[in-house]
């Protein structure tokens, strides 16, 4: 099984091992939705979904996803229409540049999955208890994902608006 | 990035037959590795992928836990065991990185993560760590986030872990594929030979992590430059137990401020017998803070560290 599903595809590992799977999805398979921002795990551009937990898809070495299902931007997108979360991003204003926003939203739709499953953050007061979606929880678990356009209040709203 | 033959280990032994040959390196979660072989300040032949090892993490017949050591960050901060009796490694692990480094991250992997001094990073400066007998451009240079405990004339780094700080308090063990080694035997102070990190042998693979029974109140604070997703200016990691007004037990270890993370025995050592007072807890925390040595740049962490102590011990004796 020298392969991986991205979006549903099967996509062959690279000869080379070196071969990242940001640069796997963006130049092997063509889906340009994924960003290469800093290409060293500071800035989350580059965020997918592999077996649906978020990741750096710039730090994961491709061949480390093989036999995974990968998931990004285009994936969440079913048949042209977008991803509800897509459309809370557009009604409250989530990006200006947009080179964040496929980052921002495949972390995000992993986000709230960690908090369905009850993962704690380094804000929830009260380890014990598994924590709710306040406006403090989002911006901390949303923290590895940078907007150097600054649109964070419409970010936070969008997630805020789609969890609802 | 250097080229590099890549082999996914399929247990203990495969991962060490490889891993035991010249220019092989274990790969966890790939959160620095990787990124320091793009950098070419790491230079594999060889890279062993040791993330298909055990991820479990087990109830221990004494009360204790045993974490594999390809267990995520992630799974060992929301894990229940962890979350109750634990507090200070869920919150350490929780204090780090972002939640996307701590879904790939390792338990190993965290325990070998190397220095973010800059001077290591760029390849234009002089790094003892990176080039042995190269020189220290910290000790004159942009120092503000280094050590002031366990440096040398060598090597001024800060070990960045979060949750090597609790681990080092709650006096865990290192369990390798040959050996158990006690988890503040793990990290080496930097000496002449700040490239010697650890005192596991070559080709040596860490397998587990064992926390052992354990009843006090702990926590973990860090203090940084933002609120989120930063290495600590200066951490704490304690745990305290009070009778009659009295400190029974204390456990402390620090972060951000030293060469490795930093046992403060001679602060518990203050505090063992004492009541449990506000003083007290500043006059411990002088007593680990009598020997650092503060750069141009970092004489702050001092007091940062002596305040942070102090709060955290009073948040625990509350």
């Amino acid at each position: 099984m020298d392969s991986l599903q991205i979006n549903g595809r099967a996509v062959g590992l690279p000869t080379d091992p070196r071969v990242s799977l940001l640069d796997l999805v963006r130049e092997h398979a063509g889906m340009h939705g994924t960003k290469k921002g800093c290409d060293q795990g500071a800035c989350g551009a580059c965020t997918v979904l592999v077996d649906g937990e978020r990741v750096l898809s710039c730090l994961t070495l491709a061949c480390q996803a093989r036999g995974r299902e990968v998931t990004t931007i285009e994936g969440l997108a079913a048949d042209g229409a977008l991803h509800p979360l897509q459309a809370t991003f557009v009604a409250c204003d989530g990006f200006q540049c947009g080179y964040c926003t496929p980052g921002q939203i495949c972390s995000a739709v992993g986000m709230l999955r960690e908090l369905k499953r009850g993962v704690p953050s380094h804000v929830t007061a009260d380890l014990a208890h598994d924590p709710a979606l306040t406006p403090e929880e989002l911006r901390e678990r949303m923290s590895g994902n940078l907007c150097r356009c600054g649109a964070y209040n419409g970010i936070a709203e969008a997630i805020m608006e789609y969890a609802k | 990035m250097n080229p590099f033959t890549y082999v996914q280990a399929h247990d203990t032994a495969d991962a060490v037959r490889h891993g035991g040959a010249a220019g092989a390196k274990y790969l966890g979660g790939g959160t620095n590795l990787v990124d320091l072989m793009r950098e070419t300040i790491e230079r594999p032949e060889t890279v062993v992928d040791v993330t298909g090892l055990s991820t479990e993490i087990a109830e221990l017949p004494d009360g204790g836990l045993r974490i594999g050591a390809a267990a995520r960050n992630t799974a060992v901060a929301e894990h229940r065991a962890i979350r109750e009796r634990y507090p200070l490694v869920a919150r350490a692990i929780l204090a780090g990185a972002s939640p996307q480094i701590r879904n790939m991250a390792t338990v190993g992997g965290n325990l070998l993560q190397r220095t973010r001094c800059a001077y290591f990073y760029d390849g234009a400066a002089h790094c003892n760590k990176r080039v042995p007998g190269s020189g220290c451009d910290a000790i004159g240079g942009r120092n503000r986030y280094h050590a002031i405990l366990g440096t040398s004339g060598s090597c001024v780094a800060s070990h960045p872990s979060d949750l090597c700080v609790a681990l080092a308090a709650l006096d865990a063990t290192v369990h390798t594929d040959r050996r158990t080694i006690a988890f503040t035997a793990l990290h080496r102070q930097p000496g002449e030979r700040p490239d010697l990190e650890t005192t596991l042998e070559p080709g040596e693979l860490i397998v587990a992590v064992e926390l052992p029974a354990f009843a006090m109140r702990s926590t973990y604070r860090k203090v940084r430059d933002r609120a989120s997703y930063a290495f600590a200016l200066v951490s704490v990691a304690a745990a305290l137990a009070v009778d009659g007004g009295r400190i029974a037990d204390v456990r402390i270890a620090l972060g951000g401020v030293g060469t490795v993370p930093w046992r403060a025995r001679k602060a518990e050592a203050a505090l063992r017998g004492q009541p449990a007072t506000h003083a007290v807890f500043r006059a411990a925390a002088d007593a680990e803070l009598a020997d650092a040595t503060p750069l141009a740049h970092n004489a702050f962490k001092r007091e940062l560290a002596r305040r942070t102590i102090a709060a955290v011990l009073g948040e625990l004796a509350s």
